[in-house]
């Protein structure tokens, strides 16, 4: 894990889209809580966190040179892309889109704001930005999990059960060896993740290939057990 | 042949078996044996332990002290283990769960009377057999070829002192010279992993041995990840590996391990180093207790692991008929805990779940460049039935290819602590 170094930089705003879905100069005042480790526009360095030009399309962790925490860089070479809607997921929550990113933030939870910020961050990056259909100014979608899912009561006992499976690769002590831990995850950053798994928009295939075989009540059973590991 | 009627002349009632086990002391709790201390045995028996709590009497019966695993003897071979890092003790499987761990062999299962007998001369009483024997080979699949042919032409197919012979005579074998596997036909434990042997065999000669030849007869027309392999083997290993399907060669003549030789149709092979992998059956005891069909492996219930011949037993892994699962310790290992959960169930009356299975394998072609094919599965009325699945594709970048490889090592870990505590 890097420190939280709190640098303030300036940035230039020279922002002029004015075709997209979000509104970017509200983005551009959103972006403060971010610059303290991010910086955007003309010049911009990295600083605790890697600059942020042309980040649409860009594979996660994958700027030559910068120090990227093991998570973020192993997503990337699962296929992690950013996107709107990827983007979207790991501005509200980052340990969830990417287990054990450095990204020491909190979220942001409002779908308006992250829609707004997604908005700012595209004007910096190049190609191609004024196609609606495009990438970088695709709206961006809500990967939230459906609140009745969320709400669901996992049994822990049914949990136990299923996590037999998990165990085969991911250490019951909550170990590192190879495969990241699964053990005393806050019960509702466990069920988005595994659902970002079944709906395939978090990359890595044995995970789709686990989460494909479980239930909403499984994820829920899975996230009950493990959370008090 | 053992049959049950030679345990009943022998008119030993179960409690005096009982009584004359060394580890029971005049307790009722139910008592499940397990026979075989691999990824499916060792699985069951720790599972079984650790979630009943101290109401099972677990003991498992194992023969080695160490058990070399099979999985992964590849990468030793290879060079990238040593052979200390895929050997594992029972250790904890006592210390920490409480199961009784007796190095003895089983030597037949009596299930009339519930009881194993041991080559000690002992005899355990069970309410509940779990049989997790692995494979033996059937010999006559490769004409010539006996189990005393394997100290010159190693199987290498159990873990264990055979894989350290072929590792050595790999090392060993004169510059130029040929290796040749005699693939198995199916099926078989780990289906990609004649292939990955291969391609761990060519990295070493490619380094030591650079003009050494190796050759495959296979007596399939195709197998696990061809176009991975043959791929890899394209890139890393080129005009070292030569694939021949039965098609073409004929099928083997006769194998003198003696005179090193390999007989096919019209020709006559003269390999340096000769790695023979018969077909395959259940393990012995499986085969001896009557529990297998007439292709030589157990059919099981889908839904509890449980033999279609005797309801108290219960069946696991490479000797079993898993519908669409392959033979592999993943496999095994994820019906051993479907088989624990169902034996607790019925003896202690722990809530039973709906069974899930799955399974991954990984293989290695070269340094850094791991690729894995995967299922889950689903027990249906007839089979283990497949759900969905992937497999590693062509192409892939060398950073994914790494990272498959370093999330094997991941798996491995996980899978052996799964196993052994």
């Amino acid at each position: 894990m890097k420190p939280a170094v709190s640098v303030v930089a300036s940035i230039a705003l020279c922002v002029s889209m004015a075709s997209q879905a979000g509104d970017v100069e509200r983005g551009a005042q959103l972006f403060s809580q971010c610059q303290s480790c991010h910086a955007i526009g003309e010049g911009a360095e990295h600083k605790v966190g890697p600059h942020l030009n042309e980040l649409f399309g860009r594979q996660a962790g994958s700027i030559e040179g910068f120090g990227y925490s093991e998570g973020l860089t192993t997503a990337g070479v699962n296929g992690l892309l950013w996107d709107a809607e990827h983007l979207d997921a790991y501005i509200e929550n980052p340990v969830s889109l990417v287990t054990g990113t450095s990204m020491m933030f909190a979220g942001v939870s409002d779908a308006t704001d992250r829609e707004d910020l997604i908005s700012f961050l595209r004007a910096y990056s190049a190609n191609p930005r004024d196609i609606p259909e495009s990438l970088p100014t695709m709206a961006p979608q809500d990967p939230d999990v459906d609140p009745s899912i969320l709400a669901l009561q996992g049994d822990p006992e049914y949990g136990e059960y299923l996590s037999s499976e998990c165990k085969t690769c991911h250490l019951a002590d909550g170990a590192d060896r190879g495969i990241p831990s699964i053990v005393g995850w806050p019960e509702k950053q466990f069920v988005i993740v595994m659902h970002a798994y079944k709906n395939k928009t978090r990359p890595h295939n044995v995970m789709q290939m686990m989460a494909a075989a479980l239930s909403d009540e499984d994820i829920a059973a899975l996230a009950a057990y493990f959370k008090d590991k | 042949m053992i049959n049950r009627r030679s345990f009943l002349k022998g008119t030993l009632a179960g409690a005096a078996v009982a009584a004359a086990s060394p580890h029971v002391i005049g307790q009722a709790k139910p008592r499940v044996v397990v026979i075989g201390g691999g990824s499916g045995g060792a699985t069951a028996a720790r599972y079984l332990a650790k979630d009943s709590k101290g109401e099972l009497d677990v003991v498992l019966i194992e023969p080695t002290r160490t058990y070399y695993t099979c999985f992964f003897s590849n990468l030793y071979i290879g060079g990238f283990r040593d052979f200390q890092s895929i050997g594992h003790t029972y250790g904890k499987l006592a210390s920490d769960f409480g199961v009784t761990v007796v190095h003895d062999w089983a030597t037949g299962i009596d299930m009339n009377y519930k009881t194993v007998s041991l080559a000690s001369g002992t005899k355990m009483t069970y309410d509940r057999l779990v049989v997790a024997p692995g494979i033996d080979f059937k010999y006559d699949t490769v004409p010539g070829y006996t189990a005393a042919s394997s100290g010159k032409m190693p199987h290498a197919w159990k873990g264990g002192s055979q894989t350290q012979l072929l590792r050595a005579q790999v090392e060993n074998m004169r510059q130029g010279g040929t290796f040749m596997m005699v693939a198995p036909p199916n099926p078989y434990r780990c289906p990609p992993g004649p292939y990955e042997r291969v391609s761990m065999v060519a990295h070493v000669l490619k380094q030591s041995n650079p003009t050494a030849k190796i050759i495959v007869l296979d007596p399939k027309e195709k197998f696990s990840k061809q176009g991975l392999f043959q791929d890899g083997w394209n890139r890393y290993y080129d005009g070292m590996v030569e694939w021949i399907p039965a098609s073409f060669y004929g099928g083997i003549k006769n194998i003198d391990a003696d005179n090193m030789t390999i007989d096919v149709e019209g020709e006559t092979f003269k390999p340096d180093v000769a790695n023979i992998i018969p077909g395959q059956q259940a393990g012995t005891i499986a085969v001896a207790a009557g529990l297998t069909n007439d292709k030589g492996f157990c059919p099981i219930v889908p839904a509890t692991m449980q033999s279609q011949v005797d309801e108290n037993v219960y069946v696991l892994g490479d000797a079993t008929i898993a519908g669409d699962m392959p033979k592999s310790g993943f496999s095994a290992n994820s019906q051993a805990k479907v088989a624990a959960m169902a034996i607790r169930g019925d003896l202690t009356g722990s809530r039973v779940f709906k069974p899930k299975f799955s399974n991954t394998c990984w293989s290695l072609i070269a340094t850094d460049d791991g690729v894995k094919v995967g299922a889950s599965y689903e027990a249906t009325d007839e089979k283990i039935a497949k759900t969905t699945g992937f497999i590693s594709q062509v192409g892939e970048d060398a950073d994914l290819r790494k990272q498959t490889y370093e999330e094997s090592i991941g798996w491995y870990n996980g899978i052996v602590s799964d196993m052994f505590g």
